[in-house]
């Protein structure tokens, strides 16, 4: 598979399909995301971007190729992608909300070195020094804004490959779903592969190369984002 | 834990200790009873898992302990680590397809572990004397050095809950303890982080029933005489009341509330045929004002404190 980032992506899809009971919520779907890439995936309500992101990293049953790295991983359960470097932050966060901003970046370390740990806590209070004040406080107890930022936090404390985002804006002010996407766009000029759900089309397709229309479980379309002249150009795809 | 609270128990300890008499025994039961809710915090507090089953391996600990000792002239002390052992192999054995459910479905699976093994202990009476019990368990000790002197024994106890402590605060603050809150938290969350959640399930299983069958042959030894009912629905009851009440998922709170709920009955013995109610009355009051357990109280009384700037 050629790419615009070389030929061989660092994850691809195929036939990727995901039931909840009788329903088809992801009917048999290609995507990739090549090393180094920023791909954005849209969709109205209900279209199954989540159920997709879930599939990918095989929180849910779902039948279907996945590749990363060349390697076949389809058998592998969701703690050995993680293993692998594919790291979800999930709609909502996920955060674990009785343990402190610390105790959950160090769970974002799970599968590190101790000598790695203070390296990567520098790193991440470089991106959101927010956190570093914040250091000893129950999650819980913390903003929408500051949450998001301790979820982006803590996977990049894993020092993911592939890093995946479910609407990470969600729920939270136009400033401050700016400043967490603008840091994914960063990330992603530093070589991080990013492949984000959101909501917010007009922010993600300022950061994406790429952009994939997902509506009733159906890939609709798939362009790169210079193609795109205004959000009216991908809403068709919406209504399917 | 809060200084007041350590002092008002090292208070009462050293007032039995002083005065003797029927509250050694109470308080010695409570020693054993959070040694065995210590171990359940484990599985059901840092884990968040659901276990009814855990007197099953108490059961092991104490019937194991008994019949090694009293048939087979075992040392205690040897015969309570080889029943540990034996707790801890069938915890595996029995966990590995048993954690594979959740929620309700892992409840009831729980609940028929411990009934299994209530109904062994009846039945099996070549080997457990069925309801009549196993008498003659000697007191606990090493070679020639038993421990038969009550205020020894509750020392005794003391130190091995303090010891149960330690282990369970080191765990808890561990990687180990925080990938177990972590699946206590979410499970998707946690396996997406690299947490293999069936692994660590079945370790804090496996603790839980290593805690449980200390505290199944501490109770043979110091009372003496075991029996099926010992292991029954009435201590999964009473070790659920005293988990949550001391605090569920809180390092000191199975303690606390074993020796809370302990001391509670005996507070209201006066009260007659009223004893009950008002048992369950004051835990009720405990539950609907405190529902994180006695053991948050201090965590209230120090934020408080810090508001006020005191």
């Amino acid at each position: 598979m050629r790419t615009a980032f070389g030929d061989m992506p660092l994850m691809a899809v195929k036939d990727l399909a995901a039931n909840y009971g009788h329903i088809a919520a992801l009917k048999p779907t290609n995507l990739h995301v090549a090393s180094g890439e920023f791909v954005t995936v849209l969709g109205p309500n209900g279209a199954g971007k989540t159920t997709l992101l879930r599939a990918i990293t095989r929180l849910i049953a779902s039948s279907g190729r996945i590749v990363f790295e060349g390697r076949d991983v389809s058998g592998l359960r969701t703690h050995e992608l993680a293993k692998l470097g594919i790291i979800m932050v999930p709609e909502g966060r996920g955060l674990f909300g009785e343990m402190s901003v610390r105790e959950n970046l160090l769970l974002g370390a799970y599968g590190s070195g101790a000598a790695d740990i203070e390296p990567r806590f520098e790193r991440v209070f470089g991106l959101f020094p927010r956190l570093r004040e914040r250091i000893d406080q129950i999650a819980a107890s913390m903003s929408g804004g500051e949450q998001q930022m301790l979820a982006v936090g803590r996977a990049l404390m894993a020092e993911p490959k592939l890093l995946i985002l479910d609407e990470p804006s969600l729920g939270l002010a136009p400033r401050v779903a700016f400043e967490i996407l603008s840091t994914l766009g960063q990330l992603n000029k530093g070589g991080l592969s990013i492949l984000l759900v959101e909501q917010k089309a007009p922010l993600a397709l300022r950061l994406a190369q790429r952009v994939y229309v997902l509506s009733s479980g159906c890939i609709r379309a798939e362009l790169p984002t210079y193609e795109i002249k205004s959000y009216r150009d991908l809403t068709r795809y919406y209504f399917h | 834990m809060s200084v007041g609270c350590v002092l008002v128990v090292g208070l009462l300890f050293g007032a039995v200790l002083v005065y003797g008499g029927y509250l050694i025994t109470v308080l010695q039961l409570a020693m054993i009873y959070g040694i065995f809710c210590l171990g359940l915090n484990f599985f059901m507090g840092y884990t968040g898992q659901a276990s009814f089953g855990q007197n099953a391996f108490a059961a092991i600990g104490g019937y194991g302990t008994a019949i090694l000792c009293v048939e087979y002239k075992w040392e205690p002390a040897l015969a309570l680590v080889f029943s540990m052992a034996a707790a801890g192999l069938t915890s595996l054995v029995v966990g590995y397809p048993t954690l594979r459910l959740r929620g309700h479905y892992l409840a009831m699976a729980t609940f028929a572990l411990g009934l299994i093994t209530y109904d062994i202990s009846v039945q099996w009476t070549s080997l457990t004397q069925g309801y009549m019990g196993y008498a003659g368990i000697p007191p606990l000790g090493i070679g020639p050095f038993t421990i038969e002197d009550e205020r020894l024994k509750l020392l005794c106890l003391v130190v091995l809950l303090l010891i149960g402590l330690w282990i369970s605060q080191r765990l808890r603050d561990s990687r180990f303890g925080r990938a177990l809150r972590a699946i206590s938290g979410s499970e998707n969350g946690a396996a997406a982080l690299g947490i293999r959640i069936s692994r660590y399930k079945l370790a804090a299983f496996v603790i839980a029933a290593l805690y449980a069958s200390a505290a199944g042959s501490l109770f043979a030894h110091v009372v003496g005489f075991i029996s099926p009912e010992v292991f029954g629905l009435q201590m999964v009851v009473v070790t659920f009341t005293m988990l949550y009440v001391g605090g569920i998922g809180t390092v000191y709170g199975p303690a606390l509330g074993a020796i809370v709920a302990s001391l509670l009955p005996e507070i209201f013995r006066s009260a007659g045929r009223f004893q009950d109610i008002a048992y369950s009355a004051v835990l009720l009051l405990m539950l609907i004002f405190e529902p994180k357990g006695l053991s948050a109280l201090a965590g209230l009384v120090r934020s408080r404190r810090a508001k006020s700037g005191g």
